[in-house]
């Protein structure tokens, strides 16, 4: 059992499943993540992290189980306020195609109903931070945009509301390398920066070393390990965990290899 | 311009103006309907299947069948509110060819809406989820946008085919473009049949263009193409409906059928009424059944029929009485069973009569049915489509143990030409048919009454029974056309050579009948 975080847990799985048909996408479900934390979900395709975090804010509800939110049971919770308070970022970035980029950054609040005034500065500040220059992107389809562009714009759209909570469904992986580092790091950046709590989703080691407080592997609907990346290090739970590993640890001593000989000639 | 040209010109903004209001009404209703079902048809599997199935259906019915089969249904259901609540309504008209034309308008738009938001991106409706919008915020904000160029398309296609359909519901009595063709059709008047078509296409064309500016302004989301659309479409339709504005509400109908005699004589008594001051309008080439009933529910006020169809169809009556006498008892079941006023007979019959060339008669010495009986063996018979299938062909040949080498059926146009070439002997001719008196025809008479009578009567709807003003400028007319005023103004409107349109024969007629 992974220690428990100091700080009062904002999400909570307990005992949490989620069957389609006779297939358990995910069983025996228990997590804790504390307010403020860089939490990464890892495993290949088809382990359950995805279906996990379209649970905790109600795109998915669980078979059996309950999931805390802020200590409150999420299925007591309406789901349209649940979302409007908690950010999503999704792979396939979802961009409204028929809004221009001021408009996708806006939906949130608009929902909300918030006066358009404070709309209107809270979409220029959100540019800013994900830094597209609001008097260069306010207008542009989405269309026009790249793909790192698009998922700055993405971004900005699932900040909009000043959640407290962001959930990130692969969001770096449909980029190029350089674009999803600069963008990691952004992002890191902006999560320490606004206090918030983010759960991520990701296949991707490195990235999820890179990123995260802890980091959770999921294999065939369990959780195999839970740890700080040190700890994952260190102390790999299996043959699983430490194949995993494995990858940046290999890509890492290869670098050093030839860094050192590109230094001894 | 050609006075043909310009007869049809002058009735273009009626005719315009009244498929305009039906074409974007049964358009407008079909949306309405078919919008909201798309909806809930596109979010649920079990909706869309059936829904889909009908329309499709309904689309496989002939658009004419579909307009026919509205009237009777209408009919029997204002019967019933008539005699359930005490409210009726007019079965004739604008309400069938509206809810026929709507029903048709109804698969494209349902189609293109339904497949316009299942093939919105899963990934963009997920994500309109995950913001926080509900379902319906998620439907107006997200997918509709997004399927309206599909959704616009269908509009567009249903908006071509009923403005063309629309053309169809002149026979259930509504006025329309169609107007142009039906009479034309009838009257051998292609300038009319042709002009007919030409504007209905010209107004789906437009129509059309104008969505398809729609359709891409929504696609590209170009401000500049939808405001344009909007304008021209407004443009269209304002400038089209402009004769219906201000048009006193006319509360004479004046019903004809569907040949050239009818079309005459509806000009005649719609020219007396507005003469005296009294407001006319006219419901064209309507069928012989649909008529009465229209006339005996009110649809229609004014019309002209013939006492033998209906002492056959309607009266179901078999025996003979003789000319009088029939007047006599269809004068008082009109009264007693259907509230029909009975105003008078015009002057003239038209029943079925049968004419051989004249050199060939006299060479044989035909004058009557008795002795063209003793030639039959020999001869060749023509008739219309109809004539060898209805009961006074059994009368005839039972009453004069008739007996043709053979029977040959034409289309009534071409039969006259068919025994003036010899092709057939004897025709089964109409009485009142300029053609007779043209070609020198030879009557040949039925001595011993086998053939009912078919007096021209002039009937009014139960409505208008006791309108001592309407009645008054119509008994004029009785007595007042005889058989050969009648048959030379058929023929003017039948022939080929200096063809006149039914409403200048009207004119013509008007004026050689007596003060």
């Amino acid at each position: 059992m992974a220690h428990a975080p100091a700080a009062a847990p904002i999400i909570a799985f307990q005992e949490v499943a989620k069957v389609y048909g006779d297939t358990a996408a995910v069983r025996g479900l228990n997590l804790t993540i504390a307010t403020g934390e860089f939490y990464v979900l890892i495993g290949p395709s088809g382990c359950g992290k995805s279906t996990t975090l379209h649970m905790v804010n109600r795109l998915s509800e669980p078979s059996s189980g309950r999931i805390l939110i802020d200590g409150a049971d999420a299925s007591t919770l309406n789901p349209v306020g649940l979302r409007r308070e908690i950010g999503f970022v999704f792979q396939a970035v979802g961009l409204f195609p028929h809004l221009t980029v001021g408009e996708n950054v806006a939906i949130a609040p608009r929902l909300l109903g918030w006066p358009p005034a404070d709309i209107v500065t809270r979409v220029a500040e959100l540019l800013e931070i994900v830094r597209l220059p609001p008097q260069a992107y306010l207008h542009r389809m989405p269309a026009e945009l790249s793909g790192g562009q698009q998922q700055r714009v993405g971004l900005a759209r699932a900040l909009a509301a000043r959640p407290r909570i962001m959930l990130m469904d692969e969001p770096f992986a449909a980029l190029d390398p350089l674009t999803r580092d600069d963008l990691a790091a952004d992002y890191r950046a902006i999560h320490d920066r606004l206090g918030l709590t983010t759960v991520l989703v990701t296949h991707d080691m490195t990235e999820a070393f890179l990123l995260a407080d802890r980091i959770t592997v999921m294999h065939s609907g369990e959780v195999v390990q839970t740890g700080s990346p040190q700890e994952l290090l260190n102390a790999p739970a299996d043959d699983f965990v430490r194949s995993l590993i494995d990858t940046p640890r290999r890509r890492a001593k290869r670098l050093a290899e030839l860094m050192h000989v590109g230094a001894g000639t | 311009m050609s006075p043909a040209i310009a007869g049809a010109l002058a009735r273009l903004p009626e005719y315009l103006s009244q498929h305009v209001l039906l074409s974007v009404s049964a358009i407008v209703l079909g949306c309405l309907i078919s919008l909201p079902l798309a909806v809930v048809a596109a979010r649920s599997a079990m909706l869309r299947g059936p829904a889909l199935g009908i329309a499709s259906v309904i689309q496989t019915i002939p658009g004419l069948a579909l307009l026919a089969l509205f009237y009777p249904l209408l009919l029997v259901l204002s019967i019933f509110t008539q005699d359930t609540f005490g409210f009726t309504f007019r079965a004739l008209g604008f309400l069938p060819a509206l809810l026929a034309l709507m029903l048709y308008s109804m698969l494209p738009v349902l189609r293109n809406t339904i497949t316009g938001l299942t093939g919105v991106d899963p990934a963009i409706k997920t994500a309109a989820r995950a913001v926080g919008m509900t379902s319906w915020q998620s439907l107006l904000l997200v997918e509709l946008p997004l399927a309206a160029p599909v959704i616009m398309a269908g509009v567009r296609t249903a908006s071509v085919w009923v403005i063309g359909t629309a053309t169809l519901s002149t026979p259930v009595g509504q006025t329309s473009l169609g107007n142009y063709i039906f009479t034309g059709l009838q009257t051998e008047n292609w300038v009319d049949v042709l002009f007919g078509c030409v504007a209905a296409a010209g107004l789906a064309l437009v129509i059309d263009r104008l969505l398809a500016l729609a359709e891409t302004g929504m696609a590209q989301r170009s401000r500049v193409r939808l405001i344009a659309a909007g304008v021209g479409l407004a443009v269209v339709i304002g400038a089209s409906l402009l004769p219906l504005v201000g048009r006193t509400e006319t509360h004479v109908v004046v019903g004809t059928k569907s040949f050239e005699e009818q079309y005459i004589l509806g000009a005649l008594i719609q020219g007396r009424l507005m003469k005296d001051g009294i407001g006319a309008t006219r419901r064209d080439g309507l069928g012989s059944t649909v008529v009465f009933n229209a006339l005996a529910a009110n649809d229609v006020d004014v019309y002209v029929d013939y006492s033998g169809t209906i002492w056959a169809n309607h009266m179901k009556r078999k025996d003979m009485p003789g000319r009088a006498a029939v007047l006599k008892n269809m004068a008082a079941w009109l009264k007693d069973k259907r509230g029909i006023a009975y105003v008078g007979p015009l002057g003239f019959e038209n029943a079925y009569a049968f004419v051989m060339r004249r050199d060939r008669a006299e060479a044989l010495g035909i004058k009557t049915l008795s002795d063209l009986a003793l030639h039959a063996r020999g001869m060749k018979i023509g008739g219309d489509y109809e004539f060898f299938g209805r009961p006074e062909w059994k009368s005839v040949v039972k009453a004069y143990g008739m007996k043709f080498a053979e029977q040959r059926q034409f289309q009534a146009n071409f039969m006259y030409r068919a025994v003036v070439d010899g092709d057939v002997d004897v025709i089964a001719a109409f009485s009142s048919d300029g053609r007779i008196a043209q070609y020198d025809l030879q009557l040949v008479t039925d001595t011993k009454s086998a053939l009912p009578p078919y007096d021209a009567v002039l009937l009014v709807s139960p409505r208008h029974a006791n309108d001592g003003k309407l009645l008054s400028a119509l008994e004029p007319l009785v007595g007042a056309i005889d058989l050969s005023s009648m048959q030379r103004a058929n023929l003017m409107v039948d022939r080929e050579k200096d063809k006149k349109t039914p409403e200048q024969a009207a004119d013509w007629l008007e004026s050689v009948i007596k003060p």
